[in-house]
């Protein structure tokens, strides 16, 4: 933009019309319990999956080696013939096994996460908000085998030729499988589609106090006026809170500076920023639910009050 | 200054407590699992659960405190999760997979088990008419690697001695029998997994089977060696083509529900065939298990055609009955 000096002679082309742009998908999701509450879920996104899956595999793989480096030790120690033949079916066969049970075992818990879900904060539901079924776990997990396992023995796969090109093929199809969730808003890999279910963010949130609980809505003598309460709205409410209880001393001071020439704040006697601050979002708070229990939703400072 | 304290703060104060208690109880199941609970416990829980729902309405539509709202999202999806989650015991369901689910879901995939078996006998009927014609063809069907020497240039002892091989001592046996069960039910895995596309890819997975089967068999009877390869391939081809069959099936029904899904959306349709077929595939990869087991061990260490074809009957037979029987109608 800076490019084109303002003073240009030429009348600009008339530009397009402006498509209104889809709204940017935030991840959340609606999702209604049979109560009939939306819980509104955030959707898991493709890193935080691929790290679980990492993390998972890990865990099977260092298992299986674990059990590996035990029967080489026995082996040695007992001069037992086996340990090669063992090794290669724990390998062949455990590790498919392993694998099977291990993530259809930990989503059939209560948690409905393997480990590695449960370290991101993630778990698997059904989609349609009904009860997760044990069936729909075992569909999802099947389908893991061609998603991942699948692209996985084209890497190791090897050959001259006809089969080289084959082979090539091959990965870039089955490429396809390891990228689907990316190209769907939910992030639904093949398993999910199949199975009717979605990973979704499920962290643990601790209740933090109320801000409004113990602020005085006076700022020394002073209250605030109706005018200078209705200087903002819901959303800037929030963003208010958000700075208040991350405490930073900084973005404090900012807002505070902020706010005060907003309202036209003349301070007969100097507050903290924290203090006026609070002050200010208990008064914001209790003008704007109020307002929103005789049924006005004051979204933001555009809108009238 | 108790005349402007506000009413979504009055609200948490009452309530507070009840979801703290609701909170408590959910770190014990999530860490242990339903049994941490005692009877009274597991009662109180849906009640706290309904209750934090109400809560959670509430506060959206009085409460501006964002902190308090994610935090009783939070609260009642963990609680939502319990109170709809998963209620198996894994023994009684693994039981119940094998008296019953599975076995209806086989049957209710008839249709699509009778289609998929056909293709698999077209190619293998199409491949052995090639092959009898013109030996060359052979080598269409029939991978070099698989082959290992067993193709149109072989002489008949040569053949007749891959029938009756010995592996020397009983070592690699185990290991066989672990790579041809992870090699066959990856194949099964594709046949279900690929049906989405339509059934295509399946049905050619299909025949492709059956082609190889009756490249295998042409070879063998071409040289007068068809009744002792039959026994060679059936004591676990049997199990092992029954379970590929039953594969395709799943993976056919899925595509079918996506071709033709009728009144419902395609995604819908997939996912009830795809759980339905996923039943299905347990199941086969069971079987697979089987007839792993029956070509690393039994096929090796029975080297009498009439034992071989007789182990064949055997488990067609037990596999028919098992899964074919008519069944009481399940109580509702």
């Amino acid at each position: 933009m800076t490019a084109v000096p303002a003073t240009a002679g030429k009348p600009r082309k008339p530009r397009k019309p402006i498509r209104p742009r889809r709204p940017i998908d935030d991840g959340w999701r609606e999702f209604v319990t049979p109560e009939g509450v939306d819980l509104r879920l955030k959707i898991g996104t493709f890193g935080e999956r691929c790290a679980a899956f990492l993390i998972d595999v890990g865990i099977v793989a260092a298992a299986l080696l674990a059990l590996t480096l035990l029967l080489v030790a026995i082996g040695a120690g007992t001069g037992w013939k086996g340990t090669g033949e063992a090794a290669t079916i724990i390998w062949l066969l455990g590790f498919f096994l392993a694998r099977e049970a291990y993530f259809i075992g930990f989503e059939l818990r209560p948690g409905g996460a393997t480990p590695g879900k449960r370290a991101l904060g993630l778990r698997v539901a059904a989609r349609d908000g009904g009860r997760l079924t044990a069936n729909a776990v075992f569909a999802r997990n099947a389908m893991r085998e061609l998603e991942v396992f699948l692209p996985a023995s084209f890497l190791f796969a090897t050959g001259m030729g006809v089969d080289a090109g084959l082979i090539v093929l091959g990965a870039i199809w089955s490429g396809v499988f390891v990228l689907f969730p990316l190209f769907n808003r939910d992030r639904l890999r093949l398993g999910d589609l199949a199975a009717g279910t979605m990973v979704v963010k499920a962290p643990r949130r601790v209740l933090r106090p109320d801000l409004a609980q113990d602020g005085p809505v006076m700022v020394g003598a002073v209250a605030f006026t109706e005018t200078q309460l209705d200087a903002y709205g819901i959303k800037e409410l929030q963003v208010l809170e958000e700075v208040l209880r991350r405490a930073d001393r900084r973005a404090l001071a900012e807002v505070s500076t902020r706010i005060r020439a907003k309202i036209g704040w003349e301070a007969p006697l100097e507050v903290s920023d924290k203090a006026f601050l609070n002050a200010y979002y208990t008064g914001l708070r209790a003008r704007l639910e109020t307002r929103m229990l005789f049924g006005h939703r004051r979204a933001d400072k555009f809108d009238r009050p | 200054m108790a005349e402007l304290q506000l009413k979504s703060h009055r609200f948490r104060a009452e309530r507070e407590a009840d979801w703290r208690r609701l909170e408590t109880l959910l770190n014990r199941v999530e860490k242990g699992g339903a049994r941490r609970l005692n009877r009274d416990e597991l009662v109180e829980m849906p009640l706290l659960y309904r209750q934090a729902l109400s809560s959670l309405s509430m506060a959206r539509a009085i409460s501006l405190d964002q902190g308090l709202i994610a935090y009783l999202e939070s609260l009642c999806t963990r609680a939502y999760f319990f109170v709809y989650g998963t209620r198996a015991r894994p023994l009684e369901r693994l039981a119940g997979f094998f008296t019953d689910e599975w076995p209806r879901a086989v049957q209710a995939l008839w249709r699509e088990t009778l289609v998929s078996g056909v293709l698999m006998a077209l190619g293998a009927v199409g491949a052995y008419v090639l092959v009898a014609r013109d030996p060359d063809w052979f080598y269409g069907f029939i991978p070099q690697a698989l082959a290992s020497g067993r193709d149109p240039m072989a002489t008949t002892a040569f053949l007749h001695d891959t029938l009756y091989q010995k592996l020397t001592g009983h070592e690699a046996l185990g290991a066989l029998a672990a790579f041809l069960f992870t090699h066959n039910s990856q194949i099964a895995l594709f046949a279900f997994a690929l049906g989405f596309a339509l059934c295509l890819p399946t049905a050619g997975l299909m025949i492709f089977n059956g082609c190889m089967l009756g490249a295998f068999l042409a070879l063998f009877a071409a040289h007068g060696l068809a009744f002792q390869a039959s026994g060679w391939l059936m004591i676990h081809g049997v199990t092992e083509l029954f379970a590929v069959t039953l594969a395709g099936a799943a993976g056919f029904s899925i595509g079918w529900a996506v071709a033709f899904p009728g009144e419902r959306t395609r995604v819908d349709a997939a996912a009830d065939a795809g759980r339905r077929g996923a039943l299905v595939m347990g199941g086969v990869v069971v079987m697979l298990f089987v007839a792993g087991l029956l070509e690393g061990f039994a096929r090796q260490l029975i080297q009498n055609d009439i034992a071989r074809l007789s182990i064949a009957a055997v488990s067609a037979l037990v596999w028919g009955l098992y899964f074919y029987l008519p069944r009481r109608a399940r109580p509702a």
